[in-house]
């Protein structure tokens, strides 16, 4: 076998594998770090190995068991160093564990029937605990569960390395000394703290999907990692409409990411795109996904989205799409959370159903509620339906608008585009 | 693990009135005894209003003692509660069930536990005084 073929196997392996090996070691070490620490070992004893011994049978369970044996011999190593009675038990009792720990069963991924829980179905729960920051939530789930490096996830949230490095060592520390578990919530927390996680795994897609600031609209890795968690979590917890309904929700907005931007690397509409450029795979996909928790009948927020999302998705054309639907969503979405960006968005769904005017009474309506002031989409909305009801001067007042608040480069460069349109045809 | 669970009420400059008073203490016993009979109850006290209060530091070896603090914020600590938790979900549920936590807030803070060397040190200073 080939040197490069081990290292692609390897570097594949750690984006699949390294999450579940390090969920794995952090529920028997209850330390982040030493089980980051021995699951990095076991990558690299595979890079030195494999080229010349082949790839093993089960590789999962192989990085579980080298891992496990790394741990061990670190923390014999440690115990050399410590002298104190309290210490050498606990490490006894952690060795005990870590050789108990069944490889095969941990790569496998618990049998849903079993009581034995993932152990990164725990982890994820830790790292999204309501008691840390939020983007320390986001960096801590990227980095253990996600396989993202922490110079990776720096650039992808456009921060200093060191800073973020800070924020990880901060939100560890916090887990260990404010006592936040390692397990699933009970039955009373759990909708609350379920919502909290998959909140982080929108944000994460979010944040991919459409970048607050930086040259590029769309970061394909962090979507990507957003699904790749959700698919996770939708496995482990497969009873849960939410869960379906927030990974239908990615997979239906990301089908369309090769059509949002064109070869320039230009914002492209939605009522422009090449349609035939959607993923129909991810489509159908996504649709099954919703199907399934729609049938669950206990309906939220995600599937909503979702559920817009699909309609969008089965349109061959802006014309046809079922706006009334759509708006009528929206609608069912602001009632069970309130927000005037869910209202925004059903006026733009009602000026597509029933005319700019209808639409632009509702965005004067959340715009005098005065919420969205520094919200961009907020002018760029309310400037694209007085810019098809012809009313220039006012259009072009609101995109300018828009564009003080718009760090993203291509969507800076579209909103530019339009004002230059509007005043060239004044004059 | 131990927390403290530190109660953070806004002070009002009267008492509420005795049927108020009434109802609140019923909340609080309630959930003074839930708390026992779980095995979670270490310690809890109710605290005198911050007009009660005394601000103690020692400048350049004197004792300087000053009215106060007057808080700058609307809440001040008003009581706590020590428990014995398994862990910050176990101290977070016990926190929201704290009748305070309805119309004030519930700062969760470990305890902080020293390392052995400290009780040594502590066993040596009673050692030597006794």
């Amino acid at each position: 076998m080939t040197e490069d073929r081990a290292h692609r196997v390897v570097d594949q392996l750690f984006r699949e594998e390294q999450g579940r090996a390090v969920a794995t070691l952090i529920r028997v070490l209850g330390d982040f770090d030493l089980a980051e620490e021995a699951v990095q070992d076991a990558f690299i004893t595979a890079l030195e190995t494999w080229p010349e011994r082949g790839i093993p049978d089960n590789p999962g369970a192989w990085i579980t068991t080298t891992a496990r044996n790394r741990a061990i011999d670190r923390l014999r190593r440690r115990k050399v160093l410590a002298e104190k009675q309290a210490i050498l038990e606990r490490h006894a009792a952690i060795e005990e564990e870590l050789a108990a720990i069944d490889p095969a069963a941990a790569a496998e991924g618990a049998d849903p029937m079993s009581p034995i829980v993932d152990d990164r179905l725990r982890l994820i729960f830790t790292c999204c605990h309501p008691a840390l920051a939020m983007d320390a939530r986001v960096a801590l789930t990227l980095r253990t569960l996600g396989g993202l490096s922490t110079p990776e996830i720096a650039r992808a949230f456009l921060v200093p390395e060191a800073t973020l490095a800070q924020r990880l060592v901060r939100a560890k520390r916090k887990i260990r000394d404010a006592g936040i578990p390692y397990r699933v919530p009970d039955d009373h927390a759990l909708p609350e703290r379920l919502d909290g996680v998959l909140r982080v795994l929108y944000l994460v897609f979010n944040e991919g999907y459409d970048a607050s600031a930086g040259e590029h609209l769309i970061r394909g890795e962090l979507a990507s990692e957003a699904i790749r968690l959700g698919r996770v979590l939708a496995s482990l917890m497969p009873d849960e409409p939410e869960v379906l309904g927030l990974l239908a929700l990615m997979l239906l907005h990301d089908a369309r990411r090769a059509a949002r931007t064109s070869a320039a690397g230009d914002l492209v509409l939605l009522e422009d795109q090449d349609r035939t450029r959607w993923d129909r795979a991810r489509i159908d996909e996504g649709a099954a996904l919703l199907d399934r928790a729609m049938r669950m009948r206990r309906v939220g927020p995600y599937q909503i989205q979702a559920a817009i999302a699909a309609l969008h998705d089965d349109a061959a054309t802006t014309d046809e799409t079922d706006w009334p639907q759509i708006a009528a969503l929206y609608r069912v979405l602001g009632d069970m959370v309130p927000s005037p960006v869910v209202e925004l968005n059903r006026a733009v769904a009602i000026a597509m159903a029933d005319g700019p005017t209808a639409g632009l009474q509702i965005v004067e309506a959340v715009a005098a509620g005065g919420h969205l002031e520094s919200y961009p989409y907020l002018h760029a909305a309310r400037a694209d339906l007085l810019r098809r009801l012809d009313r220039r001067s006012e259009a072009v007042e609101a995109y300018r608008r828009a564009l003080e608040l718009t760090a993203n480069e291509p969507e800076r460069a579209f909103l530019e585009r339009r004002i230059s349109e509007l005043t060239a045809a004044t004059r | 693990m131990r927390y403290l669970l530190l109660i953070y009420t806004q002070e009002t400059n009267e008492l509420p009135p005795p049927e108020v008073q009434q109802v609140e203490h019923a909340k609080y016993a309630q959930f003074t005894a839930d708390v026992k009979r779980r095995g979670l109850f270490r310690a809890g006290e109710a605290l005198a209003p911050t007009t009660t209060a005394t601000t103690v530091r020692v400048v350049d070896g004197d004792t300087v003692a000053t009215d106060g603090p007057f808080a700058e914020t609307k809440e001040a600590l008003g009581g706590f509660y020590l428990i014995e938790a398994r862990d910050l979900d176990e101290a977070i549920e016990v926190a929201a069930r704290i009748p305070a936590a309805a119309y004030g807030s519930v700062e969760v803070r470990p305890i902080w536990e020293l390392p052995p060397e400290y009780a040594m040190a502590e066993a040596e200073a009673a050692a030597a005084g006794a």
